[in-house]
Formats: C-alpha cells, sequence, structure tokens
C-alpha cells in the first residue's frame, strides 16, 4: 500500500478512535450537571450517588479524549503538510479558537470538578461541572465548524494556490455547519442516553437494588426516547443539505449510479464500482425520489455524473459510503424500537421489575451509540473523498513524502494501543459498574447541597 | 527592520513569543508531571498513590499547553510545522504513544481492578519516560538543525537522557513543595540524584549551540552582544549553586524553603530556554526558514491575535486559581 492510502488508514484509526470520548463527555457532562442540580434541587442522595459513579466514567473517557486529540493535532503536520499550508489560514484560527476558549476551559474545570467538591464551596463545584459541560461543547462547535468548512468550503479567496479568509461569519455559518453540528450533539445525546442505560440494566441484573440505579435506567431511556426522533428529523436534514452541495456523497450513499427520476430506494445490496452497477440489490420503487425530491419522479443524480471525461473518478468509492450509511440508519431504527419500547415497559411495571429480557438487550445496546456514531462518520468522511477540502484541496496533493514503511510501523503501533485501550476502557466500566453493583457505597459522608451550611465541607484530608 | 509597524513584521514576532511562552509554561509544568511519572519506581505502593494525588487535578491541563504551543506552530508557521513534524517522524510517534500511556494509564490505575494496579503503574512510568526521552531527542535534533546524521543521532540521544534526567529533577522539587514527612525526604534524596541532568543538559546543548552556525557563534561570542548573553550563565550557575547548597539543608523546621528547589528549577529551565531563543531567534527551523518566512497571511494572524489578548488572560486566570484551590500538600485524591 502507497503512503497516501496508508496516512488515510492511519489518521482514519486516529480520528475514529479519538471520536469515541468526545462523544461520550459531551453530552455526559451535561448529564452530569442534571445529576448535580437534581442533587441540589431534592437533597436525595441518589442523585449524588449517580453523580460519584458516572463522574469516573467521565474522568476516564476525558483523558481517553486528550491523548488522542493530541495525537491528531501532530498528525496534521507529521502525515498531512498540505493540509495546513493551503487551507492553513481558515483551518487556523478555527483550531486556535477551539484550543483557547474551549480546551483549556474543560481541561482547568475538570480538575475542581473531579477532586474539588470537598475543597470549594458547592455552588462552586457546581459551576465547575457547568465550566466543563459547556467546555465541551464549544469544543465540539469549533471542530465541526472547521470539519463543515471542509465539506462545504465558502468565505474565502485562492490566491497562488492558498486559502485566504475573506469573511469570517460566512466560513463561521457555512452552509452545512448548523446541521452537522446539531447531529453531532444529538449523537452524543444518544450515546450516553444508551450507555446509561445499558449500565444501568447490567447492575440491575446483577442484583443491585439502589435507588440511584433504578433513575439512572428511566434517565437513560426517557433521554434515548427523546432523542432519537430529534435525530432522524435533524439526520434528514443533514441529508437533503448533503444532497445540495454534495451530490456525489448522496449518490453514493444510496447506491444511485445513473441520474434521473423515479430512483428506487436501495434497501441492500452489493455495490460493484468495476461494473458500475450493484449486486444483490433489494429495492422500493422511487424510494429515494420520494425521500429526497419528495415526489416519485423527483430526479436523484447518480455517481456517472461524477466520472471526467478522460475517465477520472471523482467520486468516493461507493461501499464504504454505501453500508456506513445503512449501518448508522439501522442502528438508529433500532434505538428507535428499544427506547420507545423501554417507555412502555417503564410505565407498566417501573423501574425496579423491568422484564429481565429487555434488560439484557438494553446492556447489549450500551455501546450502540458508538457503532452510529462511527458508521456516520464514515458515511461523511469517506464520502467527500477525493477532496479534502470540497472542491478545494485533493486528499492526495495534502500527504507528506514520508516512507510508506514508516507509516506501516506508525499505523501498527497506533492500532495496538488503540485495541488495548478499548477493551481496557470497557473492561473498567463493567469492573466499576459490578463495583458498585456490590455494595461498594463508594461515597460514604454527607454531602452538602448548594444551599446547606459549609462545615461539613471543610474537610481536606477526606 | 522597524520591528512593531508593518504587521508582516510584528504579527510573526508576537506568534513566536507566544509560541514559546506556551513551550516554556508546558516543559516547567508537564515537566514537572513526567518527572514525578518517573520517579514511580523509586516509591513504595503508599507513596506512589501519594505521587500521582499531587499531579491528579494539574496534569489535563498542564498537557493542554502542549496542544496551545503546537497549535500556534500550525497556526502561525504552517510549512514550520509541515518541515519540523515531517523529520522527526518517528520521535514524535513514540512521545504521542508515550503521553497516550501516560494519561491514560493515571486514570485506569486507580479505576482498573486492584490487581492489574502494578501493570497500570508500569505503564504509567514507561509512558513518561518514552514521552521525556522523545522530548529530550528531538530538542537535540533541533538544536542540530533537523539533519539525520549519525554525530546528531548521538547528541540527539543524550539530550534525551539529560532532559530525562532533567524532569525527574524538577519533578522531585515539586515533590519537596508538595509532600511531607519521609516522601518528602526521599523526594530530597531524588532531586540530589537528578540535578546533573539539568546540569549536563544545560552544558551540551550550550556547548553545542553556537557551533551549529557561524551566525550563532557571531551572536555569542562577538563583542558587544557577549555582553547581554552574560547574565544567562551567571544567573544559571548561581541558581545551580544555590541547589546544590539548599538541597543538603532541607527539609527544615515548619517546612521553610520547601518551595525554594521548585523555584529556581523553573528559573533555570526560563533562562534555558530564554538563551535558547536568544540565539535561534529569527529562525523557528535552525538556519533554514525565519519565523517571517514561515507566517501564515498576516490577517489570518491579527484574527488569532485579537481572540488570544481575550483568552490568555483568562486561561492563566483559571490556572492559577485551579493551582490555588489544590494549594499546600497533596492529599489522597478523592471524589467526593
Amino acid at each position: 500500500m502507497d503512503t497516501l492510502l496508508l496516512s488515510r488508514i492511519q489518521f482514519g484509526a486516529n480520528i475514529s478512535f479519538h471520536i469515541l470520548f468526545p462523544t461520550m463527555t459531551i453530552a455526559l457532562g451535561w448529564m452530569l450537571l442534571f445529576f448535580k442540580l437534581r442533587f441540589n434541587a431534592t437533597g436525595d442522595r441518589k442523585w449524588m450517588d449517580a453523580y460519584m459513579f458516572w463522574v469516573k466514567i467521565f474522568a476516564l473517557s476525558f483523558a481517553m479524549g486528550v491523548v488522542s486529540g493530541i495525537t491528531m493535532s501532530f498528525q496534521f503536520g507529521t502525515n498531512w503538510p498540505g493540509f495546513m499550508e493551503t487551507v492553513g489560514n481558515v483551518a487556523g484560527p478555527l483550531l486556535a479558537y477551539e484550543i483557547m476558549t474551549a480546551f483549556f476551559l474543560e481541561a482547568v474545570f475538570l480538575g475542581i470538578m473531579l477532586f474539588g467538591a470537598s475543597r470549594v464551596k458547592p455552588w462552586v463545584h457546581t459551576m465547575a461541572t457547568f465550566l466543563v459541560a459547556f467546555g465541551t461543547t464549544m469544543s465540539t462547535f469549533w471542530i465541526i465548524v472547521l470539519n463543515s468548512w471542509m465539506h462545504t468550503p465558502q468565505g474565502f479567496e485562492l490566491r497562488d494556490g492558498v486559502v485566504h479568509a475573506t469573511d469570517w461569519l460566512q466560513i463561521i455559518f457555512n452552509p452545512s455547519m448548523p446541521y452537522r453540528f446539531v447531529h453531532m450533539m444529538l449523537a452524543s445525546g444518544l450515546t450516553v442516553a444508551f450507555l446509561i442505560a445499558g449500565v444501568s440494566a447490567l447492575r440491575l441484573l446483577w442484583g443491585d437494588r439502589s435507588e440511584a440505579v433504578k433513575s439512572t435506567l428511566r434517565v437513560g431511556i426517557i433521554a434515548g426516547a427523546g432523542l432519537i426522533p430529534l435525530q432522524i428529523l435533524a439526520g434528514d436534514m443533514h441529508g437533503l443539505n448533503t444532497l445540495e452541495y454534495q451530490p456525489a456523497k448522496v449518490a453514493a450513499m444510496e447506491g444511485n449510479w445513473e441520474t434521473g427520476p423515479n430512483v428506487p430506494l436501495v434497501l441492500f445490496a452489493v455495490p460493484n464500482q468495476q461494473t458500475r452497477s450493484n449486486d444483490f440489490e433489494v429495492a422500493i420503487p422511487n424510494g429515494a425520489s420520494l425521500i429526497l425530491k419528495h415526489s416519485a419522479d423527483g430526479v436523484v443524480p447518480g455517481l456517472n455524473d461524477f466520472v471526467s471525461e478522460d475517465g477520472e473518478i471523482m467520486h468516493p468509492r461507493v461501499a464504504p459510503v454505501f453500508y456506513g450509511f445503512r449501518v448508522m440508519v439501522g442502528t438508529g431504527m433500532a434505538m428507535l424500537a428499544l427506547s420507545w419500547g423501554g417507555l412502555v415497559l417503564l410505565r407498566r411495571y417501573g423501574a425496579g421489575n423491568m422484564p429481565k429480557l429487555a434488560l439484557y438487550v438494553f446492556a447489549g445496546m450500551s455501546f450502540s451509540g458508538w457503532i452510529a456514531t462511527l458508521a456516520g462518520w464514515y458515511t461523511t468522511e469517506i464520502g467527500r473523498q477525493p477532496w479534502l477540502v470540497q472542491g478545494v484541496l485533493a486528499t492526495k496533493d495534502a500527504v507528506s513524502d514520508v516512507s510508506s514503511g514508516m507509516v506501516w510501523t506508525t499505523l501498527v503501533g497506533y492500532l495496538v494501543i488503540y485495541a488495548a485501550l478499548i477493551i481496557a476502557y470497557i473492561g473498567v466500566i463493567t469492573y466499576l459498574a459490578r463495583k458498585a453493583t456490590h455494595g461498594d457505597r463508594l461515597p460514604t459522608r454527607d454531602y452538602p447541597t448548594a444551599g446547606a451550611a459549609a462545615p461539613a465541607m471543610l474537610q481536606p484530608g477526606e | 527592520m522597524s520591528l512593531f509597524s508593518d504587521p508582516a513584521v510584528w504579527l510573526p514576532w508576537t506568534f513566536a513569543a507566544l509560541m514559546g511562552l506556551s513551550i516554556l509554561i508546558y516543559v516547567v509544568l508537564d515537566g514537572f508531571d513526567l518527572g514525578v511519572g518517573l520517579l514511580m519506581p523509586l516509591a513504595d505502593a503508599r507513596e506512589k498513590d501519594m505521587l500521582v494525588a499531587s499531579i491528579g487535578p494539574f496534569w489535563d491541563a498542564n498537557e493542554t499547553w502542549l496542544v496551545l504551543a503546537i497549535g500556534i506552530l500550525l497556526v502561525a508557521f504552517p510549512p514550520a510545522h509541515g518541515l519540523i513534524l515531517t523529520s522527526l517522524y518517528l520521535p514524535v510517534f513514540f512521545m504521542l504513544i508515550g503521553l497516550i500511556l501516560r494519561g491514560v494509564s493515571f486514570e485506569l490505575r486507580a479505576k482498573a481492578p486492584p490487581r492489574q494496579k502494578n501493570m497500570w503503574n508500569a505503564s504509567f512510568f514507561a509512558g513518561s519516560l518514552l514521552a521525556a526521552l522523545s522530548q529530550g531527542f528531538m530538542l537535540g535534533m533541533y538544536v542540530m538543525g533537523l539533519e539525520w546524521t549519525r554525530s546528531n543521532v548521538a547528541f540527539a540521544m543524550l539530550t534525551a537522557v539529560f532532559l530525562t534526567v532533567g524532569y525527574s529533577f524538577i519533578g522531585a522539587t515539586w515533590l519537596i513543595l508538595k509532600t511531607d514527612g519521609a516522601l518528602q525526604s526521599h523526594a530530597i534524596r531524588w532531586a540530589k540524584g537528578g540535578i546533573w541532568g539539568l546540569i549536563m543538559g544545560i552544558g551540551a546543548i550550550s556547548l553545542a549551540t553556537p557551533f551549529v552556525s557561524a551566525r550563532i557563534f557571531d551572536k555569542w561570542f562577538g563583542m558587544p552582544q557577549m555582553l547581554y548573553l552574560l547574565p544567562f550563565p551567571v544567573l544559571s550557575a548561581t541558581l545551580i549553586g544555590f541547589l546544590w547548597w539548599k538541597l543538603r539543608r532541607l527539609p527544615r523546621e515548619n517546612d521553610r524553603w520547601a518551595w525554594s528547589p521548585f523555584v529556581s528549577a523553573t528559573a533555570l529551565f526560563v533562562l534555558a530556554f530564554g538563551g535558547m531563543a536568544y540565539s535561534f531567534y529569527p529562525y523557528v527551523v535552525p538556519e533554514q526558514i525565519t519565523i517571517y518566512e514561515a507566517a501564515s497571511a498576516p490577517e489570518s494572524l491579527l484574527i488569532i491575535l485579537v481572540g488570544t489578548l481575550f483568552v490568555l488572560p483568562a486561561i492563566l486566570g483559571y490556572t492559577v486559581l485551579s493551582y490555588y484551590i489544590f494549594r499546600g500538600k497533596a492529599t489522597e485524591l478523592r471524589y467526593d
């Protein structure tokens, strides 16, 4: 394999590993704030128990996100020097604002949020929790701005082959940014909702009868059921936006080769780039035209439009985009069925007496958010190829000239480390859940609520 | 060159200064984090927990300075960023693996099942070691102009060892500040053992730097420039002498002077860094690309600068706040 493909695989592996953890922390930060505010309002210990359990998972996820994020900021230089050299004038300020307005905020207040509960006043601790959650969201915003600009660039001009910014408002509020931002925030919310529901279900299955775990199961299911319809709506709008700006990507997602009306919705197929057609196609007539153009004879773009006259293919490889999209949608549908089914069961049996089968299914779906998120990112990022910045910079023009042997070495190194860390991460979450189940009542002291008197918290030795 | 009238001059200069500041803050702050990690094998099980506790609330934010430094290099000097990082491809990889291991082990040693704790302690140490060695190696390669010749690599291996020992030294001085009792006595012993790394490191780079190019040689030994440079070696020698003397007299009653080794070590890092910055200016890639040649378009730099002027004081402010909240001797890390 050549340096280009290996570098793509390496960056893909890094960014895939990285996104798992921000996907956790973005929404988990807000969830922790919710637990903390419920505790402040009710004084009920179960909310603090929930906070204490999930803040550990937050800390672990945050650390994983930090270290894998640092890796990426270096890989821009080691593997993709052409990226910053060409679009640095746009990408640079956006990344700088991410680091300065968000990254530092989260990293500094994380220390207070994790270890400061006994050192600062309760409201300061609540405030630190808020600032960490706010920081992760700001971080998401800036990164999504840059990513969206790479898909739908505007507000710039080319001088001597280098991008120069002309209108920052256009750059920041580029056409796909609002859709992508909402889509990602909801994805994070769903990932966390299903993780919380899944881990709570696991603890119930293991015999945990605490009020905290019943409450978190309820919170997880309700959050999942509430967010999934919004996500389906946001995803649909995002897709229509992509159709407008990146039709080649949509053609690959739909597995549609010829532009025309009455395009069927392909449920399953094996796209064949050699014959430029689908094998084993199962499709609903007129479906794609109906979804994308809201009429049966709506004209839907096909992949064959994106082959230049000299035969150069200017659309992404079809199979990964096509399958990625189906995995994402399929997972989303499973989430819809499960969370709404869970809602019905909650009403009927209550969180403490859920049928075992349902608990098993929830536990099995704990990490479903990861699958959907990764599949969605693969769809959109591979779908942008052969461009790194749509229409401005081709991926092959940005890669560094280090030898392929060198990239092989580092790629294998990263993959080994990442595989080991994912196993350790899931292992630790399971271990913490088991420990919490078996009565290891982690905190043993009384927490002051926001309004309560201070003496109880001034015990630094504890 | 009228320095502060032309934006194509003062903006790159300002960003070089900001980048230098970030690197310096990173080297001091994560230097003591990494140094504490390097001391892990010397500590017993209970002391290991205290070692980790002493850096627990800080290390995430400390590492962020590296992201800011590399971010400024990336956004303000894109060609230099590409050139430096592609020529340091493998050491960067090893540093990243080291930082990953260190950060993750930090969390996992406390959260994974107890039987795994030794393993995560070991990987916490290994990660700190790998990161420190590769940073020292990159420092050496950078000083020698990023050319992969045999003698340069040998030199870089030396600076790798020296910086690593230097980090363990500043880590030990941090522990003197943040611990008491038996552990503090151990830390004083570790600091005595580690100070030579700092001396040799500063010495080796000082010996090599003027011979990298005639330009730097002239900057050092030409008149009157030599007089400007003179305070650096004089102050450094004074500080080293002070440390040598003070470490033999610690601990004192009421913990007096416990702060002085860390402050002196920090001052030494600042001086060494200042000397390097003075020597290499105006080059961002030694003897190849100047900061002015590598700089991004002025209008892009300006938009970052506007934000920086608002945000950097805030970052410094809440960094100080965090150190203030967790001031005093380190206590066992607890989430409640």
